[in-house]
């Protein structure tokens, strides 16, 4: 009676699997709810980052240190791995056999690995150039909201290697899927928060 | 900064880190009160492990109380450490008070750079580790009971949020021994809590103490957040949750929302510290200003969420205790749910004096003094329950009634801080001290001893000693008086807050009395103490194993006393606002049910205990900068939760012949009991079981 | 059982469909806002102001495509869950802005 219900934010499991679905409720809400406090602190470091613009004393600024070629292919790195995980997802939802669900998941990870490559990447280049934290408040803006963004997908990137672990092992049984669900809201969720990054600090900084 | 004695291992420690060694060098009598005070720590941890030991009891404590998951101990594991810290921050509240008497025009015998640290490790205590335990233990222990649940949302993620908490707390106490802590108040404010001014630990125990607190506050939040919404009983709409639920839910809110700007706020000012960053600092583009905005932004909502889980707790004793119904339940939910929402939008009245335009202040203004209203609409809604009810003058009523009068004398004070031009005169005087204290001790604090009278024969089956409540009560209420109300005299004379000395000798006269109402305090937290200690020598007289001391309204009175590990043996289905008093009189409350199913309840667990000590020991090793220590402990915690995920065996079953055996002689028992008016409440003849006239 | 079956396939059809118009439309809003700042064509004020708005839309189909939050009436707590926390982040930044604007030109 409730199958076809929408009971949380996600994909829900709905008539494929009652009993998880029914589970998922206030396991994924009370992870959604997670979610929003840390959608909290992220404003709050774009907030600080928004007030401390202009606090470069005479060191790098936003022009000089941001380029527009990497943050691109960044963004469609971590925007296409959105696009697998949803893949993922579906295949999870609708039995497919597990090799495809783990390809999915797998190409998610490669994605992911590969964003945070090109970061780090990036900011040895900034480092190079002298544009460290130490430097000014407004480098220490940049190099608290990006990297906390960062190793969010750092910890993403480990729990996908968990979740690939675990299906081997467990089958897709209602705790595996519970938690790649959840596990979908924060890969999504870390998308979102990319928007904001590369429009209000790599954009912003750019523009002419 | 010296060298350490052996950084690699032991990161910036040395020798003349140990209380015991500094007062050795140089035996002051302020040294000497701090070695006392670690002397304290060490021995009474000793005292309690050898207590432990010799009784045997460690597998008892670790399988019943470290390890469960059940929401009744965990929510009792919190008030106790509740009830710890706050005798250790009243003790430095007595020492602050005795000091500023004797300190008019002389040294005083506590240094400055002492009474500093005195100063806010009594605020970080209170608020961090008094308060907010005290309430989201009573929260714990009461919610799923109202709710018709067996337990919170996250049973594992509670006792990680229990755990988190006694870790920081422990932090606390190792900072009396080891190191010194930060003398830049609770607030922690930079740039004097940078490295240019503070460079030893002091502020690094208070940024990981606090933040460890913090990050459980949260998970607490989420999960009583989730709890309410998710696992209420059948027919349990949201309008028809007890108060003290709607109250619970908001103060959930809060914290989801409100935690985070501090997480922020501290975790900025230790990368400023760490690894130098230019958050806060004074030159190269830091702005303090920044620091004091997010913590505002967590510390006016922190103060409702301090104050509404008592809002809650009064609003059950004076319906429970007037014998009636609450008047003004929508009323209720609806100044709760202004109050939450209009505590985000006020934070600046914590800083009118820092050079923002007259506009902006006054704008915060306005906003400050409108949430004086929805708090005056809860007060008039207690006032007419009381109306025409039959009053009984019970401990918990007691404290109701105090609260009412003394919280809205407190109340006008901050309706007078709310207009920037008198803020200005009073700002970080001892007015303002007043003030909040005027706020949080009839406000929180009586509510929490309210709450801990009122519930505590249903959590332990026996009800406490009258007595020694009320003179516990008096020396509350008249040490509350005596040591505050002197300090509004002086603030508006212009006594500065946080002053070590003063030089007025017209200050001396209210500072003595504030001295002896210190002391007053004190006394009255040693009668809590003495009435435990006779409550339960004369528990045997006074048990109430039926469950409903009080007459009570709610579903928690309708279990035994103390409740069975699943709550209830059957998910109750309810069709009203208070389900267990109108049960009680329209039929046969206590019916056996015709089946007993088998009953699931959460196996205990290591998650929790693994992640409070690793998390205080990671914390303590930042502190050091032993930074293997920290590795370490951090790939132990990450570790631990990525191998909970691998555990599927996390339930056990209570068999329905239990089940049923369990609540067969309860059943006997209330069949024994003699049903009682409410004359006798108070009397041995008490067995829990209430007399229904109508 | 074939009709539920065929059901559940519909529905994985639409579930993919949603998927592969998300990303469509996220490629083409970022490849919008990168165009805008990589060719100017506006005043530096108009184009954040584009910026902004895409970033704005752009996570809305983040929300709607792959998240699934929508305005439905089953979703409700999710989304106000989703309202309540934007009310309280825009009270904190633009407060915040506002403060820390206010006190910078009253203190420089």
């Amino acid at each position: 009676m409730s199958a076809g219900e929408v009971k949380h934010a996600g994909l829900n499991l709905g008539a494929t699997d009652e009993d998880a679905h029914e589970q998922a409720e206030p396991d994924v809400f009370g992870f959604w709810i997670f979610l929003m406090s840390d959608a909290v602190i992220f404003a709050l470091l774009f907030a600080i980052y928004g007030t401390m613009l202009g606090a470069t004393v005479g060191g790098p600024t936003a022009a000089s240190a941001y380029k527009i070629g990497p943050t691109f292919a960044e963004t469609l790195i971590l925007l296409t791995s959105s696009f697998t995980f949803g893949m993922a997802s579906i295949a999870m939802k609708h039995g497919a056999t597990p090799r495809v669900l783990l390809g999915w998941l797998a190409a998610t990870l490669i994605l992911g690995v590969a964003f945070l490559g090109l970061e780090l990447h990036d900011f040895a280049t900034m480092t190079g150039d002298g544009a460290v934290p130490m430097r000014s408040g407004f480098l220490s803006s940049f190099f608290a909201l990006v990297p906390l963004h960062g190793l969010h997908v750092l910890a993403g990137c480990l729990w996908l290697v968990v979740m690939m672990v675990q299906v081997p092992i467990f089958g897709l049984d209602a705790r595996v899927k519970i938690n790649l669900l959840r596990l979908g809201l924060f890969w999504h969720f870390l998308d979102i928060v990319w928007i904001a990054i590369f429009s209000v600090v790599y954009l912003q900084g750019l523009i002419r | 900064m010296t060298d350490g004695l052996w950084p690699a291992l032991l990161g910036r420690f040395t020798w003349n880190a140990l209380a015991f060694v500094r007062a050795w060098e140089n035996p002051t009598v302020n040294e000497i009160i701090g070695a006392g005070a670690a002397m304290m720590v060490v021995l009474g941890a000793a005292v309690v492990i050898a207590i432990i030991t010799v009784t045997g009891k460690w597998g008892y404590l670790w399988r019943e109380w470290l390890t469960s998951l059940d929401h009744k101990k965990i929510g009792i594991m919190y008030v106790v450490l509740a009830f710890v810290m706050l005798a250790r921050a009243l003790a430095e509240a007595v020492l602050m008070r005795m000091q500023q008497a004797a300190a008019v025009n002389a040294p005083g015998f506590v240094e400055p750079d002492h009474f500093a640290q005195l100063f806010s490790t009594h605020g970080s205590i209170m608020i961090f580790f008094m308060a907010m335990p005290f309430l989201t233990g009573i929260i714990n222990y009461v919610t799923p009971l109202q709710i018709g649940a067996r337990d919170v949302a996250f049973p594992l993620l509670n006792s990680i949020s229990l755990w988190l908490t006694g870790g920081a707390a422990g932090l606390m106490m190792v900072s009396l021994v080891i190191g010194r802590f930060s003398t830049g108040g609770w607030s922690g404010y930079p740039p004097y809590t940078e490295l240019g001014f503070s460079p030893d630990v002091g502020p690094d125990y208070w940024i990981w103490a606090v933040t460890l607190g913090s990050i459980a506050s949260t998970l607490s939040g989420l999960n009583f957040a989730v709890t309410l919404y998710k696992m209420r009983c059948p027919g349990m709409t949201l309008m028809r949750m007890p108060l003290f639920c709607w109250t619970t839910l908001c103060t959930s809110i809060l914290m989801i929302f409100a935690m985070p700007p501090l997480t922020v706020a501290t975790a900025l000012l230790a990368l400023d510290r760490y690894l130098g960053f230019h958050f806060f600092t004074n030159d190269l583009g830091g702005n303090m200003m920044n620091y004091a905005n997010l913590f505002w932004l967590f510390g006016h909502p922190e103060v409702y969420i301090l104050i509404l889980p008592a809002f809650g707790v009064y609003s059950e004793v004076v319906s429970t205790f007037s014998s009636k119904e609450l008047y003004g339940y929508t009323s209720l939910v609806l100044a709760t749910m202004a109050i939450a929402v209009l505590s985000f939008t006020v934070w600046v009245h914590h800083f009118f004096t820092m050079g923002q335009s007259a506009n902006l202040n006054a704008v915060f203004g306005i906003a400050t003094m409108t949430i004086g209203v929805p708090t005056g609409v809860k007060i008039y809604d207690w006032i007419w329950t009381m109306f025409r009810g039959e009053v009984r003058f019970t401990v918990p009523m007691l404290y109701s009634l105090a609260f009412m009068m003394t919280f809205v004398l407190g109340g006008f004070t901050g309706i007078l801080l709310a207009f920037p031009p008198l803020d200005y005169l009073v700002h970080n005087t001892l007015f303002l001290v007043a003030h909040f204290h005027n706020m949080l001790i009839p406000g929180l604090l009586y509510g929490m001893l309210a709450a801990t009278h009122y519930w505590f024969p249903k959590a332990f089956g026996f009800r406490l000693n009258e007595k020694w409540g009320r003179i516990s009560f008096g020396c509350w209420v008249v040490g509350f008086y005596l040591a505050f109300m002197p300090l509004y005299v002086l603030g508006a004379g212009g006594a500065t807050r946080r002053s070590q000395a003063f030089f007025e000798p017209a200050f001396r006269p209210w500072l003595y009395v504030a001295g002896v109402g210190a002391l007053i305090l004190l006394t009255a937290l040693v009668s809590l103490f003495m009435q435990l200690w006779v409550s339960i020598r004369e528990r045997d007289d006074n048990r109430v194993f039926a469950g409903d001391p009080w007459d009570g309204r709610g579903l928690e009175w309708s279990t035994s006393a103390p409740p069975p590990e699943y709550n209830y043996a059957v998910i109750p289905a309810v069709d009203g606002r208070d389900p267990f008093y109108d049960g009680k009189r329209d039929g046969d409350v206590y019916a056996a049910p015709t089946t007993y199913e088998d009953i699931a309840v959460p196996r205990n667990s290591m998650v929790g205990p693994a992640t409070g000590i690793l998390g205080a020991v990671l914390a303590f090793g930042l502190v050091w900068h032993i930074w293997w220590l920290a590795l370490l402990c951090l790939g132990g915690i990450i570790a631990t939760v990525i191998a909970r995920s691998f555990v599927r065996d996390v339930e056990r079953i209570v068999p329905a012949a239990d089940v049923a055996r369990i609540e067969d002689r309860w059943r006997r028992m209330i069949a024994a009991a003699r049903p009682i008016s409410r004359h006798h409440e108070m009397t041995s003849a008490n067995q829990g079981l209430a007399e229904v006239t109508a | 059982m074939t009709a539920p079956q065929t059901d559940l396939r519909r529905g994985k059809r639409h579930e993919i469909r949603t998927y592969v118009i998300g990303y469509a439309l996220a490629l083409a809003l970022t490849g919008a806002a990168f165009a805008a700042v990589h060719w100017p064509s506006f005043a530096a004020p108009t184009t954040l102001s584009i910026v902004f708005g895409l970033a704005l839309i752009q996570m809305i189909v983040h929300l709607r495509c792959f998240l699934h939050v929508s305005l439905g009436q089953s979703s409700r707590d999710d989304l106000l869950l989703i309202l309540f926390s934007t009310l309280i982040i825009v009270l904190m930044v633009a407060g915040t802005i506002v403060i820390i604007a206010n006190l910078h030109v009253r203190m420089m």
